[in-house]
Formats: structure tokens, C-alpha cells, sequence
């Protein structure tokens, strides 16, 4: 089987681990086995996976900060979007494959958060794949309990006045916080505003910043 | 799990290797040609219980929930994965190597 | 309109999280009919079920331990597991 040529930086903007040169593990083993039998039973082929690969790498928070741009500058796309988000995001061009996604609107009075309770569900046909943190263990039981200390180790405190309303992605959907648009970011263009769209605002653990 | 004690939430994020990116193909495309689905992967990782998030990573978790998932579609035997783990085994004792 | 999570205990894949057991919310939206993962897990030609989204707030879930009673948690349940209130 050829190497994939996947040196490209990751989406994270750090290189891929190079792990060409570490001990093999049983695991790896098992990876390749399984994936080798698949290939020679016909159920898939090398290209099929070379291709899949790289798609969920081509898939990036980019993308939802795309989505939320759009909605902070057009208020028919963002009833659209808070009304089905997953067509809102085809819509946009997106190929979000199968995946059912709800956007959730932060307001004035509101602020969403999301997690995944039961395994790690997280909308990576939009956002890519989720960050370690996301599928923790500590993440997933104490965000239902207790939000607003997970949201301050995080770096945001809410007011007492707003409520937090925790998502958990029990099932078939999928959730996308949609941020309030900071005040000081009105009259910026659409693409100036995704890039103050962070992941971490689209899961409800940051908000907007400037960029870097 | 909601609601469990649990500790501080360690905010380090790695990169995926390239065998973990297979790993989340895999899963993929077996389910796309319906060897599997996301609540068969989740039973599996469920039966693996609490022990294997101690001691196995999370794509490593992974792809032994694919491989039970594809023994018991009938994709392969267990006996062909034993013997192809074998020789892949042979092959070298890095990953490059083995691919 | 206001449900109650069944209080039951059966072993398996289940997609109706523990802590939620015998709690009540409001129905937040209904989205629809989807495939009953308690069959889908075993491979089992699976039944349809309604999802819905329910709202409880957090003291409903954890009584005197709630963080801030009136924030809220919402979840999708499959109907199947779902009662008047």
C-alpha cells in the first residue's frame, strides 16, 4: 500500500505527529489488518479511505465560522439557520453529508453550551473533528451538573442573569452554538467577522475574539 | 456518566497520527456500505466498559470497536484478522514499516 | 407540554442518559421519526421512533445540588421512553 502523502499541516496548524518511526502498537496492527481486509474483500477501496481522510481534514471550524458570519450579516440566513441548520449549511455550499445540526442562538438573556454525555457526538462534518477536551470524560459528566464552573476554567463567566442552557447531543442531532456578534465588530465585512468566530464559540465553551 | 464526579479537564489537544485518521475512515466508510452504524460503534465501545478509557486511548477504543463490528457483520473472521495481524505483524516493527 | 422520562433500568445500548431517568421537562421541539438505536445497535431491522427534545430545568434534575436552578438542560428522547407528566 502506498504512503498516503499527508504532510501537509494539520487543520490545527500544527504538523501531522510523524508516526511512521514509533514502535508499532497492536492497535496499529489491528488498523491496518482490518483496513487491508476491507480493501481485499471489495467492501472498500485504498482510494475510498485516502478520500475520506481527506475530507474530514478539508472540514474545519472555518467552516461554521463561515455559517455564523453569514447569519450575523444577513437575518433571513440566520432564521433560516436557527429553522434547519444542516439545509442552512448546504445551502452555503457545505457538504455536510447525512448529519442532522441544530444551531442554538446566544442571546442577550441566553447562553448555550454543548456536550455529548453518553460518547463524544460533535458536528465534525461542519466543524471537523473535536478536540481531545471535548470527549473527556471530566467534560462530558461535569457540564451537565455544573456549566458555568466548567465555562469559567474555560475563561467565560456568565451573569447570573442569563441562563445557560446545556445541550446534550443525546441522539440523531448534531449542535452549533451560534455567538452573539460583539458590538465592536459591527460594519466589519463577512469575512473579516468569521475570523473572530472561534470553535470554542461554536460549542458554547469561548466566545468571539479578535483575531491574533 | 452526566453528572459523575469527576476532576479537572485537561485543555491539551493533540494532532491526529495518520493511523488515527484511518481509524476514523474506516469507521466511515464501513458504515456508509452498512457493516455498521453509530449506535453499533457506541454498544461496542459501551461493552468495552470503564476499564478500557484507563487503559486504551480513544481511537484506540475505536478500531476495536470496528473490528468486532466487522466480525460480527461478516466482513471477515476472527481467524483472518488473526492471521493478517500476524502478518502485518512481520512486516516491521514501526508503523511505516507495516503499511 | 409536559413529560416524564420512564424510570427504567434496562440493560443494553440506550440512548436516554442515566441522570435523566424518571425526570420531567417540557417538550421543547418534536424532530421527527428516526431509527430506535436500541435496535440499530444489534443490528436489528430498527422501528422508528419519535425524537423529542425536552427541556428540564436543573433543579428538576438535581434537586438542592443544582449549580443555578433555573439554568437548563435539553436532550433529544425517543418517545418510547417518554410519559405524560
Amino acid at each position: 500500500m502506498p504512503h498516503d502523502n499527508h504532510d501537509t499541516l494539520s487543520t490545527s496548524g500544527h504538523p501531522y505527529r510523524k508516526d511512521d518511526d514509533t514502535a508499532l502498537s497492536y492497535w496499529q496492527v489491528m488498523e491496518i489488518a482490518v483496513r487491508e481486509l476491507l480493501i481485499e474483500k471489495g467492501h472498500i477501496t485504498a482510494v475510498q479511505v485516502h478520500d475520506q481522510i481527506n475530507t474530514m481534514d478539508a472540514r474545519s471550524p472555518a467552516h461554521g465560522a463561515k455559517v455564523v458570519a453569514h447569519a450575523w450579516c444577513n437575518p433571513e440566513f440566520k432564521l433560516a439557520l436557527l429553522a434547519d441548520a444542516a439545509q442552512a449549511s448546504r445551502d452555503m455550499g457545505f457538504d455536510i453529508g447525512p448529519m442532522h445540526l441544530i444551531a442554538v442562538e446566544n442571546t442577550a438573556s441566553v447562553h448555550n453550551v454543548v456536550v455529548c454525555t453518553l460518547c463524544s457526538c460533535y458536528p465534525r462534518n461542519l466543524l471537523g473533528l473535536p478536540p481531545d477536551w471535548y470527549k473527556s470524560r471530566a467534560y462530558r459528566s461535569r457540564t451537565v451538573i455544573e456549566p458555568r464552573k466548567v465555562l469559567s476554567e474555560f475563561g467565560v463567566d456568565i451573569a447570573p442573569d442569563v441562563q445557560v442552557r446545556v445541550h446534550d447531543s443525546t441522539a440523531d442531532m448534531r449542535y452549533i452554538v451560534l455567538p452573539t456578534q460583539p458590538a465592536r465588530t459591527r460594519g466589519l465585512l463577512e469575512n473579516e467577522l468569521a475570523q473572530w468566530v472561534t470553535r470554542d464559540s461554536m460549542i458554547g465553551v469561548g466566545l468571539p475574539q479578535a483575531p491574533n | 456518566m452526566g453528572g459523575d464526579p469527576a476532576g479537572d479537564i485537561n485543555h491539551e489537544q493533540h494532532d491526529f497520527a495518520l493511523w488515527e485518521k484511518r481509524v476514523d475512515a474506516l469507521m466511515v466508510l464501513a458504515s456508509s456500505v452498512g457493516l455498521m452504524n453509530t449506535d453499533s460503534l457506541r454498544r461496542v465501545l459501551e461493552d468495552m466498559g470503564k476499564e478500557s478509557y484507563e487503559t486504551m486511548s480513544y481511537y484506540e477504543r475505536w478500531i476495536a470497536s470496528v473490528s468486532q463490528n466487522m466480525v460480527e457483520a461478516g466482513a471477515f473472521s476472527t481467524a483472518e484478522l488473526a492471521d493478517k495481524m500476524a502478518q502485518v505483524k512481520a512486516r516491521g516493527t514501526t508503523y511505516g514499516d507495516a503499511t | 407540554m409536559k413529560v416524564r422520562v420512564h424510570n427504567n433500568w434496562p440493560p443494553g445500548h440506550i440512548r436516554t442518559p442515566a441522570y435523566l431517568r424518571g425526570k420531567a421537562g417540557e417538550v421543547e421541539r418534536d424532530i421527527g421519526l428516526f431509527n430506535n438505536p436500541e435496535q440499530n445497535a444489534y443490528r436489528l431491522p430498527p422501528q422508528k421512533s419519535h425524537l423529542v427534545r425536552i427541556r428540564f430545568t436543573m433543579s428538576e434534575v438535581w434537586g438542592d445540588a443544582a449549580e443555578t436552578p433555573d439554568d437548563v438542560i435539553e436532550a433529544e428522547i425517543y418517545a418510547h421512553w417518554l410519559e405524560p407528566a
